[in-house]
């Protein structure tokens, strides 16, 4: 990093993660019932309530259930660990990173932390950056 | 009290590659047969429901009408997913039980055969490229492969694993195990698109889609059509003997969505909604698993069949894998599961899976299953999903007549 007006600055890869000194991946929690989503909303699914609050999600988590995917659809880079992560409380999805792809490396109940990862940068310099878990 | 809904006639095109017919073809076979097993035509037809997934904004019913009778009945083009043809079969139902007609027909097409991947969305970004947030998740880039899997093979596997971690005992080999018993089944059956036995050894070794599920435990895209006529019982009455005979009864008819619960947005929760369908059915048509000579069940991937033995409460809560291991679900077994062959060999022609299911559990109770007939079949069950998600549930039981 520069100190520069020139220095590239980054986009994260969707909205709900956050970038910085402590990455992490922040939901709207619904005021009512605490049901936690990750897209913008309009009513809790769970109770309809209509308010939400912003809440920085865990960035430890226990892998719940995971796949290899060997065969995707086009332009999908394979293989890669596909995961559904249980960030204390709240499930996740999320690639497995920095770990041989395969039943060896990756095992149900793994104990993983968010990392994230560069995807490249655009035409205007700007960095995009995705997420993944890594073992813990 | 509503009234009794009945099967009068059903049938399912052979599933597989039909290079030479469209979907309007497909959709006229299979109406036209089922029409012929009911012994009525299109002038008693009180309601036409239609599914056809890939081209739903195309109006099939009326291109369907148009190629085999055009008598000015309503049509219902429906669309839900895996569950389309259920859900077409559950309308017709509806309208009958409700008084409004007495006879409607329902009917399932879909042409899959090299369709490849579907579910996955990948889309490479084009050269000249500027980071622009899009979407409800303000995503920069294409998400499918790089926060988890859209596609239907992982989707499905994951949710074999999450059993596996929740219960334990479901490895690699036992899911292969269920698709080696669906494509041992299947070779009774002339319809299947894929009819070859494979060997344990042949199906874990077969090219990896999404770990755990090797190529043939996937649910083979393919070209079919499936049709039912529904009668009410009133009307059945002032029909021949034979045609009483024949008729099964639709003892339960349910189609249910995901409630909410914690995790369900992220990875899509097939169970509770297909427990809470068969719960529904069970208490509707009176009987209790045990009381099923057959089931066919949604095994759109071998991990999707474990998960559904426990939520149609084949087996105690977390028994799955003994289930299985019990040789419960062959078809020499105490419950038979998917005796077609399944989706894994018979194939899965989208819009016609959940008649088709139908067919084939009527096909066992009225005794006409030929070598495949599981003896003395009096009640059945059949099973879908559609992802996103809709469960149809049907049960069905011999006519006492």
């Amino acid at each position: 990093m520069t100190d520069t007006a020139a220095a590239p600055t980054q986009v994260p890869l969707v909205q709900y993660l956050v970038l910085g000194d402590r990455p992490h991946l922040v939901a709207n929690q619904c005021t009512s019932c605490g049901a936690r989503f990750f897209d913008r909303r309009n009513a809790c699914a769970g109770c309809f309530g209509t308010t939400f609050e912003p809440v920085d999600v865990a960035t430890d988590g226990e892998v719940r259930a995971f796949t290899i995917v060997t065969f995707a659809a086009p332009g999908v880079p394979v293989p890669f660990v596909s995961a559904i992560i249980d960030c204390d409380g709240t499930s996740v999805r999320g690639n497995i990173v920095n770990t041989a792809p395969d039943p060896e490396h990756v095992t149900l109940g793994m104990r993983v932390r968010l990392t994230t990862i560069s995807l490249g940068t655009d035409d205007n310099g700007t960095e995009a950056i995705g997420f993944g878990f890594e073992p813990a | 009290m509503a009234e009794n809904v009945y099967i009068l006639g059903i049938t399912m095109t052979k599933f597989g590659k039909h290079a030479d017919k469209d979907v309007v073809d497909l959709g006229a076979e299979a109406a036209m047969g089922a029409l012929a097993d009911a012994g009525v035509t299109m002038r008693e037809m009180g309601i036409l429901a239609a599914g056809n997934l890939m081209n739903a904004s195309s109006g099939f019913g009326q291109q369907l009408q148009k190629q085999i009778g055009q008598t000015g009945i309503p049509v219902y083009n429906v669309a839900n997913a895996c569950a389309t043809g259920a859900t077409a079969l559950r309308t017709v139902i509806m309208a009958v039980k409700s008084g409004e007609v007495d006879y409607g027909l329902a009917v399932g097409v879909e042409k899959l055969a090299g369709a490849g991947l579907l579910g996955g969305g990948g889309t490479a970004k084009t050269d000249g490229k500027v980071w622009s947030p899009k979407g409800r998740y303000g995503a920069v880039a294409p998400t499918d492969g790089r926060i988890g899997t859209d596609a239907m093979p992982g989707t499905f596997a994951q949710v074999g694993m999450e059993y596996g971690h929740k219960y334990g005992g479901a490895s690699f080999e036992l899911f292969a195990k269920i698709s080696e018993k669906n494509h041992a089944h299947s070779t009774l059956n002339p319809l299947a698109a894929y009819s070859k036995r494979f060997t344990l050894e042949e199906i874990m070794g077969d090219m990896m889609i999404a770990y755990p599920n090797t190529r043939p435990m996937c649910s083979a895209n393919c070209d079919g059509g499936a049709a039912a006529v529904v009668v009410s019982e009133a009307k059945l009455r002032t029909l021949s003997l034979e045609q009483q005979r024949r008729a099964i009864k639709i003892s339960a008819s349910v189609l249910t969505t995901d409630p909410y619960e914690e995790a369900c947005q992220i990875l899509p929760n097939v169970n509770t909604l297909t427990r809470n369908a068969a719960k529904i059915a069970y208490e509707q048509a009176g009987v209790g698993p045990e009381d099923l000579d057959l089931v066919e069940l949604h095994d759109c991937f071998a991990t999707a069949e474990l998960v559904h033995y426990d939520n149609l409460m084949l087996c105690p809560e977390g028994g799955a894998v003994d289930f299985f291991n019990s040789g419960a679900p062959w078809r020499d077994g105490s419950t038979p599961v998917n005796v077609s062959g399944g989706l894994q060999s018979k194939g899965h022609p989208i819009s016609a899976t959940g008649i088709a299911n139908v067919w084939e559990v009527c096909h066992h109770l009225r005794g006409e299953a030929g070598p495949r007939q599981i003896e003395g079949a009096k009640v059945g069950l059949a099973h879908v999903i559609g992802l996103g998600s809709a469960c149809g549930v049907h049960v069905l039981e011999k006519s006492a007549a």
